[in-house]
């Protein structure tokens, strides 16, 4: 007679804004449903990788009341990415003086290690953990000690190992876990000892393992063709597609322009920094596209990448620009102007392609 | 119209009188502005022979820096050209090889690092942005040259004399700047 029918959808509050989600969907899921500063940072948990989130503990959120058949909080701070929503449940994020103590904490303990060498490190500018330390963290550390350092390590031709940066988010080894057929790197030893290898460094050679570059949030895992080239804010961003050949590539891509070279290829990525999904299989990208595709003529270029205006690489100035009209020659009755100083003539980095 | 402030006046558009119809007292007044100043201590000085002091924030001439073992700090970041307001300073990076670690302080340096100095504006945002105190704004101007094309700096130009095999030039560079050691 009483029989209670499932609910189709569960009612949760996170921040005081509520949304009705599916029963099964993390906290962290909802959130991101919602959008916007109410949706906790990540740096381990990736949506299109699974058995990932639960370890790095930025998205510690408070759940003040547990649901609405037991609305008794939570005794302790919970992981959003790893705990499923209840019906009627409330859940605090920014509005809790907790969770940011708590995740500065937290940012404090990922950068124990983490050595402070951004101006040298390729993922600057787009880094999860620098975006992280800016928005959640504290200004000093009170760690005295000296931090751990590792050799760099080449895990196969393309691909470049930086230990001493890792935060051991496990992304990586989700990536060969799942996407390539033979697993060849994970983690070794425990604790602070604990680092990303391959066995006795055994290259890495499938198709996919350039996928790892792009999950990495940190600047552990860096393109060897890419290494320091340049930096992501003096490249521009552009969408473009090719025909690939490997039936598991999407083939969509982003390039990173300088003028009209291609400095690399990424996969696209979301507003989370993840990659994109098409038709709801992520969007990853196959090693051919990633490192030799590397001219403007392999891809159909299909306009510039969108990206936020508070990012350091939309300093590139090129969205929306308008390129003057040259009055010179309008004005002078056809002739041409003569150039007293041609800076591609002087300069030994900014060379003319003619 | 109300005035913003009580700052204006009105222009007087009266006649002249006959004393300035003649003009010669504002001459004979002026002349006497004139005579005076031969009396006044000159404001100006024989330049090249004499030089003023700097005030410490002046913004002259860019210096890339040395550590005291004479090691570039340059890293090539990037970041004093993405604060540069002119797009002055270009730059291009190269990966530091095992046996340079005398001449580079960090595993990247700058293989390329050029300014130019018509496009400067001297603001100091680069020596600002600096996280590494590799560029700093010494106390000399970019002199003056026949071609513009001499204006784009290079690094040979503006790199530091190294402080243990050259100290007199290196204090020199340097300057009496108080530059903050990090």
């Amino acid at each position: 007679m009483s029989e209670i029918k499932p609910k189709s959808t569960f009612k949760v509050t996170i921040d005081n804004i509520t949304i009705d989600v599916a029963p099964g969907t993390s906290i962290l899921t909802a959130a991101r449903q919602i959008g916007g500063d109410v949706t906790p940072p990540a740096m381990c948990y990736y949506s299109k990788l699974e058995g990932s989130g639960g370890k790095c503990r930025t998205c510690l959120v408070e759940v003040s009341k547990g649901s609405e058949k037991d609305p008794r909080p939570m005794p302790k701070l919970v992981a959003s990415c790893r705990t499923g929503v209840m019906d009627g449940m409330e859940v605090k994020n920014i509005t809790s003086d907790k969770v940011k103590d708590a995740r500065a904490g937290v940012v404090e303990f990922l950068l124990l290690n983490h050595p402070l060498d951004c101006p040298i490190c390729d993922q600057a500018g787009e880094c999860h953990l620098q975006d992280l330390g800016y928005s959640h963290g504290k200004e000093g550390t009170r760690y005295e000690f000296k931090r751990r350092t590792f050799e760099k390590e080449d895990i196969g031709p393309y691909i470049q190992l930086h230990m001493t940066r890792c935060i051991l988010c496990y992304r990586c080894t989700y990536v060969a876990d799942q996407l390539t057929d033979t697993r060849v790197h994970g983690i070794l030893d425990r604790g602070d000892h604990a680092e990303i290898s391959t066995y006795i460094s055994k290259a890495i050679d499938n198709d996919f393992s350039g996928n790892m570059i792009d999950v990495c949030p940190v600047g552990a895992l860096t393109d060897k063709t890419f290494r320091f080239k340049n930096r992501v804010w003096f490249t521009k961003p552009v969408d473009a597609n090719r025909n690939c050949e490997n039936p598991k590539c999407c083939g969509k891509a982003t390039l990173w322009l300088r003028g009209a070279d291609v400095y690399r290829v990424t996969a696209r990525k979301d507003e989370w920094g993840e990659v994109q999904s098409y038709d709801s299989k992520p969007g990853w990208i196959c090693n051919t596209c990633r490192f030799d595709k590397k001219k403007t003529s392999d891809w159909i270029i299909e306009g510039p990448t969108t990206i936020n205006r508070h990012s350091v690489i939309s300093q590139g100035h090129y969205e929306g620009m308008v390129m003057p009209t040259e009055t010179i020659q309008k004005v002078m009755g056809g002739r041409e102007p003569k150039l007293l100083m041609d800076i591609h003539d002087e300069s030994g980095v900014n060379l003319s392609k003619k | 119209m109300q005035a913003l402030t009580n700052k204006a006046q009105q222009v007087d558009r009266r006649p002249m009188n006959l004393l300035e119809r003649m003009y010669l007292p504002t001459i004979i007044k002026g002349m006497a502005i004139t005579f005076s100043h031969i009396f006044k201590k000159k404001p100006t000085i024989n330049y090249p022979e004499k030089t003023r002091p700097f005030s410490p924030v002046f913004r002259g001439l860019h210096i890339l820096n040395r550590d005291e073992e004479g090691r570039e700090n340059c890293t090539a970041c990037g970041l004093c050209a993405v604060a540069c307001p002119a797009e002055a300073i270009t730059m291009e990076a190269a990966e530091r090889k095992d046996g340079e670690e005398n001449l580079y302080k960090e595993e990247k340096y700058a293989a390329k690092y050029e300014i130019n100095m018509l496009r400067c504006i001297f603001c100091g945002l680069c020596e600002e942005a600096c996280p590494k105190d590799a560029i700093y704004l010494s106390e000399t101007f970019a002199p003056a040259d026949y071609q513009r094309k001499q204006f784009i700096y290079k690094k040979e130009e503006m790199l530091i004399p190294h402080p243990i095999n050259e100290p007199e030039a290196y204090a020199k560079a340097r300057g009496n700047k108080v530059v903050t050691s990090q």
